[in-house]
């Protein structure tokens, strides 16, 4: 499959490539997909309690090249973001992005499910008030 | 952009150090899929494409003579090869067709005699969607499974068979796996039995010993560009004695080929494919060989070097160039794209349409997530010490550099199960 530039990029030097301690009070967790399905990504982002800032982002992603990119392209786009502002990142942002073909889309929706999902869990830690949807299950 | 990547440190694939003696890119070793041919081979055909043109079918003339000689010796060369006879070749278009004219044309021959197919579950398509084609005509088809190791059970097949079967259609050797299956026991059990047996042959012939006779094989198909000839041309082995097995043709125009298929033939085609048949028959023995050689050699060092990797398809019968592997928590798709310069399958179809993992690898009993994480090597003639070294090198770097960014190979380093997760389906 003919991938872009930029997936290549992505796939050739993921950024942000690692794990936080998701015990942590101010790091979030969120693990999507699953094994049978080809791909599971796992997004953390570190946030600052005094300003809602996420300061920092890891992601591990077992899937193909787009899965890859798709995570890896979200834990750049979350870095330095509010929480409400990572909120706002679609899918077809994603897609945009990368040029992703339409066969790979769904990877960038699971990208978008792993943002929300961390920061679900960091609400979930934090007691945070739920006010946008997260963590879409599908 | 360089502080992001010095950020996480991982680099997947980049074009290093200089290539090793005896290695240029790209790579292929794809052999399953098609293999290159063999110059040998088109220098035999090089002559029918000029001088020699004739319509293998004008009696009457000189160089319809010429082009039927070349025929007639063609068919000798791959009867040899396979143990039968030269008047039991039947000339197509390559092994899908052999499979369709073989399976639609016992059908429909031995109609009367009853409707009942039974084939495996890892056939390939050529002959499942020929048989399911079928099911909609009203025939009745038992596919059967096949066990952890690829190997279908005889007793399954004995089982199986009742006074309605007319035909048993099981592979040679698998194009996935490579499994040999148990063919002249098939055979025999059919030939008790009253049933005719037809064999896809088209990875095994060549490559191992086939002999029609000691296999207790009816039907045989196979194919030109598997074994170093040309494409677009493939051969049907029909039975003339002990049981004369009958065909009923599924091109009509001309009565070619015993009545059996119709059509000019492809007079080039023939001669590389009786060449490509001859060269085997010479060489066949030394190859497997050394073909057996590097594939232990491969496997070994991907053993040595990688955890959770393991070998799928039995592999006392198995095919000299054939390794299928899966390095379990790294996925198919993103391991080619790390190796792009090397020519490989992935049992994952992540690159397909479909997106679903191989059928062959699941009938293992294989999980979709490990059927994810498989590479089919096909070595081959022309693949070198040198070549699968670069290679396995190469598969190892990728595969530790993915591991590296896998959250599975995480979790399970640090005694997560798996199962035990609760995965949120998509």
């Amino acid at each position: 499959m003919a991938y872009s530039d930029k997936v290549v990029d992505h796939y050739n030097h993921p950024r942000n490539v690692g794990t936080l301690d998701k015990s942590a009070a101010e790091v979030g967790t969120g693990l999507v997909g699953a094994p049978e399905c080809g791909d599971v990504m796992r997004l953390q982002i570190r946030v600052n309690p005094e300003t809602n800032v996420i300061e920092d982002a890891k992601f591990k992603t077992f899937g193909c090249g787009s899965a890859i990119a798709s995570s890896s392209l979200a834990t750049e786009w979350v870095k330095g973001k509010t929480i409400d502002e990572a909120l706002a990142i679609t899918n077809t942002d994603i897609v945009k992005e990368l040029a992703l073909p339409p066969v790979k889309i769904h990877c960038s929706v699971l990208a978008e499910d792993a943002i929300r999902a961390a920061i679900g869990d960091w609400k979930k830690k934090n007691n945070v008030a739920e006010t946008a949807a997260v963590a879409v299950a599908h | 952009m360089s502080n992001e990547m010095s950020n996480s440190g991982v680099v997947i694939s980049e074009s290093s150090a200089p290539l090793p003696a005896g290695v240029t890119l790209p790579i292929y070793m794809d052999n399953h899929a098609t293999t290159p041919m063999d110059p040998r081979v088109l220098d035999a055909m090089l002559p029918y494409f000029g001088k020699v043109f004739g319509n293998a079918a004008s009696r009457n003339h000189v160089f319809g003579w010429e082009a039927e000689q070349a025929v007639e010796k063609a068919r000798e060369q791959i009867a040899k090869l396979i143990g039968a006879t030269a008047k039991e070749i039947i000339f197509t278009s390559g092994a899908t067709e052999s499979n369709n004219l073989a399976i639609k044309g016992i059908a429909e021959m031995y109609r009367e005699r009853g409707n009942h197919i039974i084939t495996q579950v890892t056939e390939h398509k050529a002959v499942l969607d020929t048989c399911k084609k079928l099911e909609k005509q009203g025939y009745r088809v038992t596919y059967l499974p096949v066990q952890a190791d690829g190997l279908i059970d005889l007793e399954d097949l004995k089982r199986a068979i009742d006074d309605k079967t007319i035909l048993v259609s099981i592979m040679y050797a698998n194009n996935e796996i490579g499994v040999i299956q148990p063919i002249a026991e098939i055979g025999k059990l059919c030939h008790e039995k009253g049933v005719i047996f037809h064999t896809d042959a088209v990875q095994a012939v060549g490559k191992i010993p086939v002999d029609v006779q000691k296999d207790n094989i009816d039907v045989l198909s196979l194919s030109g560009h598997k074994i170093y000839g040309p494409k677009g041309v493939g051969a049907l082995y029909v039975r003339r004695r002990n049981p004369r097995v009958q065909i009923s043709e599924q091109i009509n125009g001309g009565g070619h080929e015993r009545g059996m298929r119709s059509g000019t033939l492809n007079v080039p085609g023939i001669v590389g494919l009786g060449a490509a048949c001859e060269i085997a028959g010479q060489e066949m023995e030394a190859e497997a060989k050394r073909e057996k050689e590097l594939r232990d050699y491969m496997k070994a060092k991907f053993e040595k070097a990688l955890d959770y990797v393991h070998v799928n398809g039995n592999m006392e019968h198995h095919l000299p160039g054939n390794l299928n592997m899966s390095f379990v928590y790294v996925e198919g798709e993103s391991l080619l794209m790390g190796i792009n310069d090397i020519a490989v399958s992935s049992g994952s179809a992540c690159t397909s349409a479909t997106l679903e993992p191989s059928y062959v690898l699941k009938a293992l009993g294989l999980g979709d997530d490990v059927a994810h994480s498989s590479i089919r090597f096909g070595l081959g003639r022309f693949n070198t010490k040198a070549e699968v070294d670069y290679v396995s090198d190469k598969v190892i770097d990728v595969v530790s550099k993915l591991r590296e960014l896998s959250p599975l190979y995480e979790m399970v380093k640090e005694g997560i199960d798996l199962t035990k997760i609760e995965w949120a389906a998509h």
